[in-house]
């Protein structure tokens, strides 16, 4: 559906001549007609020109990053994404650990981040009054801006030594049993690096999941109330599961965000290419390790390998981006605002 | 069955009081962010701050002029290749983008929001930092160009979508060629709007860092060219919070400080001038 | 009959606008009650109000009285939940929860009110909704399949029988009939005569046609006022007051 042909005019009445086509021809004489012609046909051409510049430089990314890496791809072939070493001394090579440890961070930030995100934006969508929506909602996308590198900061001097001294005895008292909260703990960790990814994710996830809930129809929220369902009941009857495809594609595109972060994972991970059951044991995962070493890798091997890395982040990236975009499209329309993500 | 109301009526308001906990605790970071940045960083704002250049390592005092020069240098550079293209990909997708080109358009535009920007930072290391056998600015400024690009690119293209069709046939009834009302009626009334876009583009590529780490790569000292390293206000702020001294530290505070200040009050301004005219949700 | 309900000078407001004006009525007990009037007369505010679900719409709020068995439903601390148990509503255009069975859909209501049923407790009034609702037959073999897959009349039957499972007092029926065709519209139609006596039925309508098939009592409401209730008969063949009379024969609609 055209968007313009929806745009209200000033005073919120509809446009009457959606029907208008675009381009529109003039009806004067042939001489004219080609002189306007020219002119439009330029702009227009111009402006695909530009438009098509963008698509090749998606394009070109990926080939680069392909070209780039062959050297690596070469050498290890599959064996690049099950090998456990990572060893630039002996020039060996293997992305599990990072791969891991994105999977494993991002996971865990996810097991954080939804509960909050989707209590915050049932919050916003159904009980907050107008006067406080607006500012709260402002506050939340705040959150989205702040660079990654001042969470990082934040997690260096405040998030670790918390971690350290509350969160981790805390875990190991109570869940100790269970090996993931084993082991020494140091405060640069996978935890820590999970809780941050959290806060930077709640944002992206809550806004979308309130877009989700707004577009469930009140004709079902009315049939859950007049059965003499209570607000919560509504929500869980009528609300949630009807957009639970929207909310899983909300959750979905989180994951995609917190795949592709960098920096604040970097400085709070601890940088070690291992894998480890403990979650207090430091780690890294693929972003962090490009940030870390390749301004450093000095041989040509090393540099197609961290690219090798570049390129498996960004497949798995876009796929999970876009399988979160078809989710939330089946349930709130193309046209829903993704908040810039 | 009175029980099970009473049970039912005490985890409608546990449940309410529970999305209210939830904001609450959302919202926790934000304050404790803001405020360490405050109480850590304020103290260090001084004159010499934003004038002088780091000192030697170890050495107190100093200051981060050259970051907040070399933030200024790699925008203006990023903006001269991305904003073009971009408003030109906007003006694209809101006036001829109805068919299958303008579909590819706007889904790589998406796809390309997406991109890590650490995998955008290998790009442009591959397309200027090797062949120039050196980082740049100008490999920064490429960087982050293309994060820009399809922020701009989608904001242009919303803010074309509010302007009213009734404007572009009437400048059309006048006689005024298509291309002539794009881009003196419907831009210009968009004008406003657009400029909202870029700067939250802006703001966004303030803030990053990853790609600048091999591209741009950071600088002690004053630019020398824009073919030479650069420090930037980011990476400055990662290299001293990950360094050992405290001093540093403290410079990085007050870094971060400036940095955010400037990136929430852009934040604000573009929400203070988009309301009312952008669509928001019911 | 006794009074099942009894509006006392009843006003309602969507914010600024007064949509309701003093109105006033009491509805028999097991007959059904046919609203009319032209559109926006207040008909559909009015029985929103009856089971409080007027003040769900934001900025929207209700005064005067309304006595459910000669409870006030309006009393301050009565919790509109325990009223919408009591007093059911079928919507105009038909909602089933698509996320939900056929089955679930009819025990949506039952799983908020009660504790753990027997499966074949949940079974039996399965069944006994559906078959009042007219759709049993129809829908018998594939209970499972998701409560959108039918047709609209379908859709609307089983509304109904949502509605009834939970065994309300008095059913509000807000224009049921207007999003079906007219043999759906029919099948609804037998189904409220089978359903009168039972329950206490109001029926908002546009079509007079229908108040005449089906109602007991009619009551002509106009920009937010009661002009005249009485019985259907008397209602259309010798209306006391000329707006009632204008818009029965049709000089304004």
């Amino acid at each position: 559906m055209d968007r313009r042909e929806e745009a209200p005019l000033a005073n919120g009445v509809r446009s009457e001549s959606a029907e208008l086509k675009w381009p529109v021809t003039s009806v004067s004489a042939p001489r004219i007609q080609k002189r306007l012609n020219l002119g439009d046909w330029m702009f227009r051409n111009l402006a695909a020109l530009f438009a098509l510049l963008l698509v090749c430089v998606l394009g070109s990314i990926v080939l680069v990053l392909l070209l780039e890496s062959w050297g690596s791809i070469r050498t290890f072939g599959w064996g690049f994404l099950i090998g456990s070493k990572w060893d630039p001394v002996f020039k060996e090579f293997g992305a599990l650990p990072f791969i891991y440890g994105t999977l494993v961070s991002s996971f865990l930030a996810l097991l954080q981040a939804v509960p909050l995100s989707i209590g915050t934006a049932l919050f916003l969508s159904e009980l907050a009054p107008n006067w406080v929506r607006a500012p709260v909602s402002f506050l939340v996308e705040l959150l989205a801006t702040i660079p990654s590198v001042i969470y990082g900061l934040w997690g260096i001097f405040v998030l670790i030594p918390w971690a350290r001294t509350y969160v981790g005895p805390a875990l190991s008292t109570t869940l100790g049993f269970l090996p993931f909260f084993q082991g020494p703990n140091y405060g640069v960790s996978m935890l820590t690096a999970s809780m941050i990814l959290a806060v930077m994710v709640v944002p992206y996830v809550t806004s979308v999941t309130f877009e989700v809930i707004q577009a469930v129809p009140t004709a079902q929220r009315e049939a859950a109330l007049a059965l003499g369902a209570t607000k919560w009941e509504m929500l869980r009857m009528a609300v949630l599961p009807y957009g639970r495809t929207g909310i899983i594609g909300a959750v979905i595109l989180g994951l995609g965000r917190a795949i592709g972060e960098t920096m604040a994972v970097t400085m709070v991970i601890g940088n070690r290419a291992d894998i480890s059951t403990s979650l207090f044991a430091p780690g890294a995962t693929m972003a962090s390790v490009i940030a870390n070493e390749f301004a450093e890798a000095t041989y040509d091997l090393y540099v197609q390998a961290l690219v090798e890395v570049g390129l498996v982040l960004l497949i798995i990236t876009v796929f999970v981006n876009a399988l979160a975009r078809l989710l939330v499209w089946t349930v709130a329309g193309p046209q829903t605002n993704m908040r810039g993500v | 069955m009175n029980a099970n109301y009473h049970r039912r009526r005490i985890v409608n308001v546990l449940a309410q009081g529970g999305m209210v906990a939830c904001t609450v605790a959302v919202l926790v970071p934000l304050v404790l962010i803001f405020s360490y940045l405050l109480l850590k960083g304020f103290g260090s704002l001084n004159l010499a701050f934003f004038t002088h250049l780091p000192k030697p390592v170890g050495e107190p005092g100093g200051g981060m002029a050259n970051a907040i020069v070399g933030t200024i240098i790699l925008i203006a550079l990023a903006s001269v290749v991305g904003l073009p293209i971009g408003v030109a990909t906007g003006v694209y997708l809101a006036e001829y983008g109805h068919g299958r080109l303008g579909w590819i358009v706007r889904f790589s535009a998406d796809v390309l929001n997406g991109v890590p920007s650490i995998v955008i930072g290998i790009y442009a290391y591959t397309l200027l930092v090797l062949p120039m056998k050196g980082f740049s600015a100008y490999a920064g400024g490429c960087a982050l160009a293309v994060i820009m690009l399809p922020i701009v690119a989608r904001t242009t293209e919303e803010m074309l979508k509010l302007v009213p069709n009734s404007l572009r046939e009437g400048a059309l009834a006048l006689g005024v060629p298509a291309w002539r009302t794009t881009l003196l009626v419907v831009i210009r009334t968009a004008r406003a709007g657009i400029i909202t876009g870029i700067m939250l583009a802006v703001a966004r590529i303030a803030g990053e860092t990853a790609p600048l780490l091999f591209t741009a790569f950071g600088s002690q000292f004053w630019h020398q060219g824009l073919s030479q390293p650069i420090a930037s206000l980011p990476v400055q702020i990662y290299t001293y919070a990950i360094s050992p001294f405290d001093d540093w530290h403290r410079q990085a505070w007050a870094g971060a400080l400036v940095l955010l200040t400037l990136i929430f009050l852009t934040s604000l301004s573009v929400r203070l001038l988009t309301r009312g005219r952008v669509h928001t949700a019911r | 009959m006794a009074n099942k309900l009894e509006v006392r000078h009843l006003d309602a407001w969507f914010g600024s606008t007064q949509a309701l004006k003093d109105v006033s009525m009491s509805i028999q007990d097991g007959a059904v009650t046919a609203m009319i009037g032209p559109s926006g007369c207040g008909k559909s505010t009015l029985i929103r109000c009856l089971n409080r679900m007027h003040e769900v719409v934001p900025g929207a709020h209700a005064s005067g009285e309304v006595l459910l068995d000669g409870d006030n439903i309006y009393a301050p601390g009565v919790d509109p939940v325990q009223v919408r148990a009591k007093v059911g509503m079928v919507f105009q255009k038909p909602n089933p929860f698509p996320t939900m069975s056929i089955f679930d859909n009819v025990i949506a209501g039952l799983r908020l009110n009660g504790a753990r049923r027997p499966r074949a407790e949940l079974e039996a009034i399965v069944e006994r909704s559906l078959r009042q609702a007219a759709l049993w037959e129809e829908v018998k073999d594939f209970l499972q399949a998701s409560g959108v897959s039918l047709s609209g009349g379908q859709q609307q039957r089983l509304c109904i029988a949502r509605t009834i499972a939970v065994q309300p007092e008095v059913i509000l029926m807000d224009e049921p009939c207007s999003a079906l065709d007219p043999i759906a519209t029919t099948k609804i139609e037998e189904l409220i005569h089978e359903l009168k006596g039972q329950y206490t039925i109001l029926i908002v309508t546009h079509s007079m046609q229908q108040a005449a098939r089906v109602s007991d009592y009619t009551a002509f409401m106009y920009l937010g006022r009661l002009v005249e209730f009485g019985s259907t008969d008397k209602v259309f063949t010798t209306p006391a007051e000329k707006e009632t009379e204008d818009y029965i024969t049709g000089r304004f609609g």
